[in-house]
């Protein structure tokens, strides 16, 4: 080799990058073609959202979750939402519950459609991506008959849902589940077999089950390496404990496994959505003690019998803070993985603090771990398997 | 294991350290003091029956005007094997603003930390790289306090990098002077 080949180069790709899915800024150490050094920089969607929401009431604060995962607000919504509700105590209505179930699962079914679409998009298969789109419009036109909006929704309320399903929507959504399980083969005929896609995912990016739990992965991303975790099956939430599913769980670790996690779990969902339209109940679909949009001042209705406590310091001051202070840790399981909300509350209508545990941040963090040592190509495959949006990941 | 079983454990082990505990709906938390959070949490990681081998969420909350020590680590670690989930919380006091890292127990709590020192100023011993990470790295001032206005205190004035870019920048479009 020409010896002036041989040093080390610096890429900067991104922020305006077409395969970064937003505005990511990796720094990548080569080597010809090895990357030796991959430093991610992100931040540069960085709205204040956790420094906003202290200065806003809950009810306020909802339509801010929504421009988190813009790909499917419908789950950030009901992730704070269930925050919200076990913090104050409200028990949703089962019907209400139905729905919330029901359009997570379509936001899901949505959100994966934009991942093959634009993972293949990378890897070099563009038709897929036409197809993609194409269902996910006719779901973004059944999200916008019940909720009014295509992309930030902002149905769910605190305790219940802003308005009910009608049956001219729960007819379309039935013919259209009936219908996507053989969109899905459809894509996987143009790429599951494809020599060029499976050159490219398999083996690349690998990761072990420890590392992952390791590096905090959640989701389809930590299921591709084979351990089994998923919150709506350990924390069960709204009406995933009334439903029938499975986990899809891969094996090897690689982006291959990942990918058919999320395949596997479209089928998953259309199951989910079927068992929703047919069970169904009737009722109301917000609770009796919901927040209104104007929530009193203070102090918000908290019950304190539920908190027990035992102190061992002799100090007279912590009894009283202990019951000034209350906090709260939900997830749920969104596309990405788990997506938490941490809430502390200080009985004003405003929450003193509150902590958005973003999946995709964890997953950008552990972008170095799975580029370093690969090809420069395989960066972008590694990008598009750990599929991340940027809105979540900056907040 | 219960929650509060798990608790009294830990109790048991580390009698100095823990301050309180306090139980919510399901959901348990524990309040230590900051020295030895390495070694409870390197504890709870590997002892049989708790395992907690997955860092859910490191974050932390500022008590100004509350309370003293004013600062709460958080730390949110769950098992996945005996599925459950625990909260522990380490007193960190404004003067001396750090603890240490636990970046070496789990790979995760790197940008965690990160986060945290950006937001709150917190400084984590031991950490390999201790940068900010959401804000530019010239910024002021730590945004999650709450001595840190939700509203700029730069009012009109416009922020001092951004004044010198547009410096920089003169000149280059025509309906410029």
């Amino acid at each position: 080799m020409n010896p002036e080949n041989e040093r080390e180069l610096l890429i900067n790709m991104g922020p305006q990058h077409p395969a970064t899915h937003g505005v990511l800024r990796l720094v990548l150490e080569v080597e010809g073609e090895i990357v030796k050094r991959c430093t991610p920089y992100i931040g540069y969607l960085h709205r204040g959202l956790e420094k906003l929401a202290e200065d806003l009431t809950y009810v306020q604060s909802l339509p801010l979750t929504d421009r988190l995962d813009y790909l499917s607000s419908m789950v950030n919504n009901v992730g704070f939402c269930l925050c919200v509700e076990k913090l104050l105590g409200i028990n949703v209505p089962e019907r209400a519950k139905f729905i919330r179930t029901m359009l997570s699962e379509m936001a899901r079914i949505c959100s994966h459609l934009v991942w093959i679409a634009t993972h293949a998009l990378d890897i070099g298969a563009m038709t897929v991506f036409l197809y993609a789109m194409r269902d996910r419009e006719k779901l973004l036109e059944l999200f916008e008959m019940v909720t009014g909006a295509r992309l930030t929704v902002s149905y769910p309320r605190i305790g219940g849902v802003r308005c009910d399903v009608s049956n001219e929507f729960l007819k379309k959504l039935e013919r259209f589940i009936d219908e996507f399980p053989k969109r899905v083969e459809e894509y996987e005929t143009l790429i599951d077999r494809n020599r060029v896609w499976l050159k490219r995912t398999k083996g690349v990016g690998v990761i072990s089950a420890e590392e992952a739990i390791n590096w905090g992965l959640t989701g389809p991303t930590l299921r591709g390496s084979g351990v089994y975790y998923d919150v709506r099956k350990f924390f069960p939430y709204d009406a995933y404990d009334k439903v029938e599913f499975d986990v899809p769980v891969g094996k090897n670790g690689d982006i291959y496994d990942r990918y058919k996690c999320r395949m596997l779990e479209f089928r998953q969902s259309v199951r989910i959505i079927k068992q929703c339209i047919e069970r169904l109940p009737e009722g109301p679909i917000l609770a009796d003690n919901a927040p209104k949009i104007r929530m009193p001042a203070s102090p918000l209705k908290i019950d304190k019998e539920d908190v027990q406590f035992e102190i061992y310091v002799d100090d007279k001051s912590v009894e009283d803070f202990i019951k000034k202070f209350t906090d709260i840790y939900a997830s749920v399981e969104a596309p990405r993985g788990e997506l938490g909300f941490y809430i502390v509350c200080d009985d004003s209508a405003k929450p003193y603090r509150m902590r958005v545990r973003a999946p995709s941040f964890v997953h950008t963090g552990a972008l170095p771990r799975l580029c370093e040592g690969g090809l420069i190509a395989d960066v972008i495959a590694n990008i598009g398997s750990i599929d991340i949006v940027l809105g979540e990941c900056d907040r | 294991m219960n929650p509060v079983e798990i608790i009294k454990k830990i109790k048991d082990r580390f009698p100095e350290d823990v301050l309180w505990f306090r139980c919510f709906r399901d959901q348990c938390d524990l309040t230590i003091k900051r020295e030895k959070i390495k070694e409870i949490l390197s504890y709870v990681k590997n002892t049989p029956l708790l395992e907690f081998n997955y860092l859910v969420d490191l974050t932390a909350v500022d008590y100004l005007g509350f309370r003293e020590p004013r600062f709460d680590v958080i730390y949110i670690i769950m098992s996945i094997k005996h599925k459950h989930r625990l909260i522990i919380k380490a007193q960190v006091p404004e003067h001396g603003c750090c603890i240490d890292t636990v970046s070496d127990l789990w790979a995760t709590a790197n940008w965690f930390e990160r986060e945290v020192f950006d937001m709150f100023g917190i400084f984590f011993k031991g950490h390999p790289d201790l940068r900010r990470i959401l804000l530019p790295e010239d910024w002021n001032g730590y945004p999650l306090r709450k001595d840190y206005p939700v509203i700029s205190d730069l009012g009109d004035k416009e922020w001092e990098p951004f004044r010198e870019l547009k410096e920089a920048g003169k000149g280059w479009r025509e309906d410029e002077s």
